[in-house]
């Protein structure tokens, strides 16, 4: 009888954990698909919290233009920039692929700055800015051509990789510095940031910890990075170096890198001395950006909801999640935290904190081999290190933008190939992945793209 | 007396039970309700489809024959097509044909545009002019980079609104070969996105035609799902998108920018038509273009059936977002200009108040008719 109770109470307590589990951000899922599927805030905010994310939305879609302009709300672009606006990149909130405006090129020389981060490319700056506003040269042009890697599985099915290679076109200063390290990097979804950002520090360190008592060639190690806002070094959990630490930086720092919108933060727009024209082209005030309007708008990236998992309950995802589980693939892809409170209260929500959620990553840099290594370091990250990436939302990707472009540059398309193009630490899981069948690697795709 | 005891304690239980568990619609009360707010959608569509084919007429005779009277009759019709349109939003943010992975919506309807982005489409003499090459270039690298639908048409017809009291005012002269730089390419655009305004109006009326194995069948027969739908059609417009994107956000900006229909500076009718929309819905009643008039069981009829207090103050609430609405003065772009006291902020301060009370009590009545979660519904 005590028996029977003790079953019945672990199937209900399982019942309840397959219903969290559904719910990759906690109070904060939304239930959506199809081409919006990133774009809803979070189901738990406040009315006055939704119109601040509506604001936030409304400068985030805006097209910035050049200075002086007719309006003052949204002048400031440039002189150099990559786009015109925040989703220019993240169209519909969501990840951009190769041969849109939402891969960008990193540029830096061996060495530190002040902060410990990557030293600027002395003519070209920290960043590639392939448009100008009218009368400043445009930098220059990212081209890519891809070379085939073939590859077999242990049941005789054949794949082929795709390996990017990247090479500069039209550089308006003469041509780089010899020592240039390039790092491509593609715009990711925004679902579920204010939920990263609110990951205790001693959560990341833990997983770190773990790692390191395993024994094995996993082992994971936190970046540590300067954070301007608060105007100290914190763990790295942003970017795919983990190279920022906070939602904050991370907004200003693109308005400055990506749209050429100085803030208080970051007051300078990235031109070098060679760029005459650049240097001397109108402002649009300064800062362009103010303090209140960029709060917004990194309230609005906060807030932005995971969406509801699908085919919880289909056999062969649940098969998957078994594979997934015995390929050491969640050692890295750690499923679930406790939310704690996030850094800057202002600019966030508590209903994100205290949230049981799912976001499947360590927020660690791993070793993922030479294949993927980009040699160019940023704060403790080496060339050859990438921060494991969160995998909620990965299946709903397609439906928000019409492709499913992987990893740091986009080069995998799709959950199979990325997991192909695992190596170094992840060697062993890639291996196990290898040896499953098709059927088994179906079940594996099925149970990620659930997530 | 044992008779009566019994039957006080089913009368408990019945009225627990209403308590505790709002009661799901039956199939055969909810089948009416569900046919007839098909109804009133492919009435609305069509409509709207009609306006928008005669607004093709007068853009086709004013890229003929550019002149400042075909300029005023392609301007006026689209300011009638526009404001049927508007209340066609009430059937959107469900998943339902018009934002479907297919739908037309981001083709049809986004905004705000950058201006900038349709002049250089036009200037750029190698660039080839077609619905297809139109419809690929939206929304491209941007959201505002919108090269088709209501609001391209709008800065088409209008030009950009300089002028503080009177909305954008384009010469016909921009279509008049020698006497505005690239005029033929501009006539080509404007005919083509007027076009593909139509066939993406002739696709949605398709998609709610009655007897064809299309979406209107899927939602009529598909229960409590669709009935969740049209709820959370209502509720997201009357907060995300009406209270939230459109008022709150010009508000806390002052830009014209934020404006959705501001080159017309007709931004005042889109807000009474989306209000309207929301209370044709709920009350199931759609007076057409030819004056007839739709009138059958809605949802209003089942939200009373289980808290007739709910319902009447619903209806009530939804008259009050109207007619607050209806005082908006253009144009809507001065409306938001002030400190918090300027009379134009507080008209459009209270269509807000009045949308998030009727929101609030949308959510209640979802309760009441055992809906639980609200914020999204996928596509059937």
């Amino acid at each position: 009888m005590a028996l029977l109770l003790a079953a019945a109470l672990a199937g209900a307590a399982l019942g309840q954990a397959a219903i969290e589990d559904q719910r990759p951000g906690g109070a904060t899922t939304v239930e959506v698909d199809g081409r919006r599927a990133f774009s809803l805030a979070a189901a738990n905010l406040t009315a006055e919290e939704q119109t601040r994310f509506a604001v936030g939305n409304s400068f985030f879609r805006r097209n910035w233009v050049a200075a002086p302009a007719s309006t003052g709300a949204r002048d400031g672009l440039g002189p150099l920039f990559n786009a015109r606006s925040c989703s220019g990149c993240h169209v519909n909130d969501g990840r951009a692929a190769p041969g849109e405006a939402g891969l960008l090129l990193r540029l830096s020389v061996p060495g530190r700055d002040a902060h410990g981060g990557p030293l600027p490319e002395p003519r070209y700056g920290g960043q590639l800015a392939t448009q100008a506003i009218p009368g400043v040269p445009v930098e220059g042009r990212l081209l890519m051509t891809e070379q085939a890697l073939h590859g077999r599985f242990a049941d005789g099915m054949r794949y082929t990789l795709q390996s990017p290679r990247y090479r500069l076109a039209a550089l308006s200063h003469g041509p780089l510095d010899r020592q240039a390290l390039l790092g491509p990097r593609i715009a990711p979804q925004l679902i579920g940031l204010g939920l990263l950002e609110a990951i205790a520090e001693a959560d990341i360190e833990a997983n770190a910890a773990a790692q390191a008592a395993r024994g094995d060639a996993i082992r994971g190690q936190a970046n540590r990075v300067w954070d301007a806002p608060s105007g100290q070094q914190r763990i790295g959990r942003f970017g795919w170096k983990a190279n920022v630490a906070t939602l904050a930086h991370q907004t200003a720092a693109a308005f400055a890198g990506d749209m050429g919108i100085t803030s208080r933060l970051f007051p300078q727009t990235d031109c070098t001395a060679a760029q005459h024209a650049c240097l001397a082209a109108p402002n649009g005030g300064a800062p362009e950006i103010e303090d209140d309007v960029l709060a917004e708008v990194v309230f609005y990236a906060a807030t932005l909801a995971p969406p509801l998992r699908r085919d919880v309950g289909d056999a062969e995802v649940q098969r998957g999640q078994q594979l997934f589980q015995r390929a050491q693939c969640a050692v890295c892809h750690r499923p679930s935290y406790t939310t704690a409170q996030a850094p800057f209260p202002r600019l966030s929500s508590p209903a994100l904190a205290g949230q049981a959620i799912h976001p499947y990553t360590d927020l660690l840099l791993h070793d993922m081999g030479e294949g993927l290594a980009d040699g160019r370091p940023d704060f403790l990250a080496n060339g050859r290190q990438w921060k494991t990436p969160s995998l909620w939302g990965l299946g709903l990707i397609q439906g928000v933008n019409g492709h499913q472009r992987l990893l740091h540059d986009g080069r995998a398309r799709g959950v199979l190939e990325a997991v192909l193009w695992h190596d170094g630490e992840a060697r062993a899981s890639r291996a196990q992945v290898l040896a499953m069948s098709r059927a088994e690697r179906q079940a594996l795709i099925r149970f990620v793209e659930s997530l | 007396m044992r008779g009566r005891v019994a039957l006080l304690v089913a009368g408990l239980l019945a009225g627990a039970a209403a308590l505790a568990q709002p009661a799901a619609p039956t199939a055969q009360e909810l089948r009416p309700v569900l046919q007839h707010h098909a109804a009133l959608v492919h009435a609305t569509y069509a409509d709207t489809l009609t306006l928008a084919q005669r607004l093709q007429q007068t853009v086709q005779r004013f890229v003929r024959a550019p002149s400042a009277e075909a300029l005023a009759n392609a301007r006026h019709s689209w300011l009638q097509a526009r404001e049927r349109y508007a209340l066609t939003e009430a059937f959107r943010f469900h998943g339902g044909p018009i934002d479907g992975d297919d739908g037309p919506e981001p083709r049809l309807n986004a905004w705000p545009v950058d201006e900038t982005y349709i002049d250089a489409l036009i200037a750029r003499r190698r660039q080839p002019i077609s619905k297809r090459t139109l419809s690929a270039l939206n929304t491209r690298d941007g959201e505002e980079n919108v090269a088709t639908g209501w609001h391209a048409i709008e800065y088409l017809l209008w030009g950009q609104d300089l002028s503080a009291d009177g909305p954008g005012d384009r010469p016909h002269t921009d279509y008049v070969d020698g006497r505005a730089a690239n005029a033929d390419r501009r006539r080509l655009y404007l005919a083509t996105v007027t076009a593909l305004l139509v066939d993406d109006m002739a696709w949605l009326e398709q998609a709610w035609a009655p007897a064809r194995a299309n979406y209107r069948r899927r939602f009529e027969s598909g229960d409590q799902g669709s009935l969740r739908g049209l709820i959370v059609g209502l509720g997201s417009l009357s907060r995300a998108e009406l209270a939230g994107e459109r008022l709150e956000v010009a508000l806390a900006s002052r830009d014209q920018e934020d404006e959705q229909s501001c080159f017309s500076d007709s931004t005042h009718r889109d807000i009474v038509g989306d209000a309207l929309g929301i209370q044709n819905a709920w009350l199931g009643r759609y007076v057409r273009l030819d004056g007839q008039r739709l009138e059958g069981p809605a949802l209003r009829q089942l939200v009373a059936a289980r808290d007739p207090a709910l319902a009447d103050r619903l209806t009530v609430q939804m008259a009050e977002s109207l007619q607050a609405a209806e005082a908006i003065e253009p144009p809507f772009d001065r409306e938001i200009l002030g400190g918090s006291d300027a009379p134009g902020r507080q008209r459009i301060k209270r269509v807000i108040d009045a949308l998030l009370r009727q929101s609030a009590s949308l959510v209640e009545a979802a309760r009441a008719l055992g809906i639980q979660k609200l914020n999204w519904v996928r596509k059937p």
